[in-house]
């Protein structure tokens, strides 16, 4: 059983008999009561978002899903098919299901592909993906609200904002949690 | 020298129509200024007056630091002007006291005995034992007994295992008290002093959550736990009924209570799903009075209802931003209450402190009637800032030591 303290992103639970993945949490506590946290919860299945307040001490039930290690192979049209490494079965799953992190993905990427009743439900990417601006314009003077960023676009094309200072044919690491720049990395 | 810039380079031009100039982020401002060639983004530099050359005052350290982005990213120019505005808003702040003849005080951030409220765990500080303080409040009531009036206190505080938008685990707490006054003085210090701190800030009362305006220089709204436990959860709270009659009513009103059977957590249950929302939407700044004596903590009962205690709380936009009381100065029944506290604490499996026997002898010697309030400080930043998580007002956070 899982207690409020496990509650991450991404935790699969199951409730009312279905599995559920957490997408969203926030900790609220009044001055003098009990701290909850304020939970929504995606319906693997439906796709349907409930929210409910889990009281610190509650208990939740793990999800019984099946997690396997697939490779990224190729998109065809609204689908993407990916690899199970071990047995090399392909199975394509609805790019939706990626939600916006689907232009961050490139061939041969490794990812976990979740299963339920044998059912593909869920991809999650590794959490951070190295990709290469592909196109972004040169910094913008005058801009000086708030950090200095710019529109940048990666191979895959995904937009990505980086720093002021970055160019075409960086290589930059990106959190696929957040679909944000986290630092560039040195090519060697 | 009206001409001189400070500060450290943010980006340079090598290329185009911009080419030989540098953006430089000083505390004032980003600059541009000419650069010879030889600064890269990072570099500290200094310009002594119009027409001077960019002199590099220190160059960064590439390969010590993974990117040249990193510290500016941390605490990008939003968050220094908040701590600039935090700053003026703290000297309004302490300026409010004084002017009410307010002596501002200091107690010990390390305490033998901790608050004992069921739902707050302290963090251990050496020597043991010792901890660090939940609230000030124990030493602050002793000063009370001591023959101070009007006190007031600026200080850390620490509660393990709170951290969210509203919650920092090391926060800043602002606690006053008012011997021989009653709750009616606090609540309009409380009212004026997020006023004039707003004033102070923003040339005006007027405070921010989200994208919502409110105007702390009116009225507060005012509504009784019970009107908003029945108005928003559709459930009747009288403060006497057992537990169990309470979980029915909550229960019926279709609010899931899980495996809760205490009396607070069942109430909190039904106050989180529907009375803190309710909150949220209010446009006005809300006092909510009269608590139930199960929520009394250290406030003292009402005369003309034994069922409710002395005690508010102040929310504006849904955001908690203190919690005030006509203090308890009984010491029988505040040492039952501490009792009640340490055996729930037991009960529900959560660490139990030493009792404050310096605080109840405080209260055996006498406390003339008194009324106190807590109010975060960090919280009171976030609305007069407009910033949307507590971490935008803080000057590092827990993740930054």
């Amino acid at each position: 059983m899982y207690d409020t303290s496990d509650i991450r992103k991404g935790l699969k639970v199951l409730m009312d008999g279905n599995p559920f993945t957490i997408v969203e949490f926030q900790f609220v506590k009044p001055g003098k009561g009990a701290a909850f946290t304020r939970t929504k919860f995606k319906n693997l299945l439906t796709g349907a978002v409930v929210e409910r307040n889990i009281r610190s001490g509650e208990k939740l039930e793990p999800a019984n899903v099946e997690e396997r290690s697939m490779q990224f192979l190729y998109k065809e049209g609204e689908d993407l098919v990916f690899m199970d490494e071990s047995s090399f079965e392909q199975v394509s799953v609805r790019a939706e299901m990626v939600g916006e992190n689907a232009d961050l993905m490139k061939d041969n990427l490794p990812c976990q592909v979740l299963f339920f009743n044998d059912r593909p439900v869920d991809v999650s990417l590794p959490t951070f993906v190295l990709l290469e601006i592909t196109a972004s314009e040169p910094g913008v003077r005058g801009d000086t609200s708030g950090n200095v960023t710019k529109p940048a676009t990666v191979e895959t094309g995904a937009t990505i904002h980086v720093p002021i200072f970055l160019k075409i044919g960086d290589l930059i690491k990106i959190d696929t949690r957040t679909h944000s720049y986290v630092e560039r990395i040195n090519k060697s | 020298m009206t001409d001189a810039v400070r500060g450290r380079v943010v980006a340079v031009d090598r290329a185009g129509a911009r080419a030989g100039m540098a953006l430089v982020r000083t505390a004032r401002g980003d600059v541009e200024v000419k650069h010879a060639g030889d600064v890269e983004p990072g570099d500290l530099v200094r310009l002594a007056g119009r027409g001077q050359p960019l002199e590099r005052v220190r160059p960064y350290l590439r390969g010590d630091y993974p990117t040249p982005d990193t510290e500016l990213a941390r605490l990008a120019r939003r968050r220094l002007g908040n701590l600039v505005a935090r700053g003026k808003a703290m000297a309004a702040l302490r300026g409010v006291f004084v002017a009410r003849d307010f002596v501002e005080v200091e107690t010990p951030l390390i305490v033998k005995a901790p608050g004992l409220e069921i739902h707050l765990t302290a963090i251990p500080a050496g020597p043991a034992p010792g901890w660090l303080i939940t609230s000030p409040e124990y030493q602050m009531k002793r000063l009370l007994a001591a023959g101070m009036e009007r006190i007031y206190q600026v200080c850390k505080c620490f509660r393990a295992e709170e951290e969210g938008a509203h919650h920092a685990s090391e926060f800043t707490m602002l606690e006053w008290y008012r011997a021989w006054e009653n709750l009616d003085a606090i609540e309009a210090d409380v009212c004026a002093l997020v006023a004039e701190v707003a004033r102070a800030v923003n040339g005006e009362p007027i405070v921010s959550v989200g994208n919502r305006r409110f105007d702390v220089g009116a009225p507060w709204m005012r509504i009784t736990v019970a009107e908003a436990m029945r108005r928003w959860a559709g459930v009747e709270v009288a403060g006497d009924e057992p537990a169990a009659v309470l979980a029915d009513r909550v229960r019926a009103a279709g609010i899931d209570i899980g495996t809760a059977t205490a009396w607070d957590d069942i109430f909190y249950c039904a106050f989180v799903e529907k009375v803190d929302p309710a909150l949220a939407a209010c446009d006005r700044p809300v006092l909510l009075v009269d608590w139930p004596v199960p929520l009394g903590a250290l406030a003292r009962r009402k005369a003309e209802d034994p069922r409710l205690v002395e005690r508010f709380e102040a929310y504006v936009g849904g955001i908690e931003l203190a919690n005030a009381f006509g203090e308890l100065v009984d010491p029988l029944e505040q040492r039952a209450r501490f009792e009640d506290d340490l055996a729930a604490r037991r009960e529900r499996g959560r660490e139990v402190y030493p009792l404050d026997e310096k605080l109840l002898a405080a209260l055996t010697e006498g406390l003339p009637p008194s009324a106190g309030v807590a109010l975060g400080v960090d919280r009171l930043m976030m609305i007069v800032l407009g910033a949307e998580h507590i971490r935008d007002v803080l000057t590092f956070t827990s993740a930054e030591r």
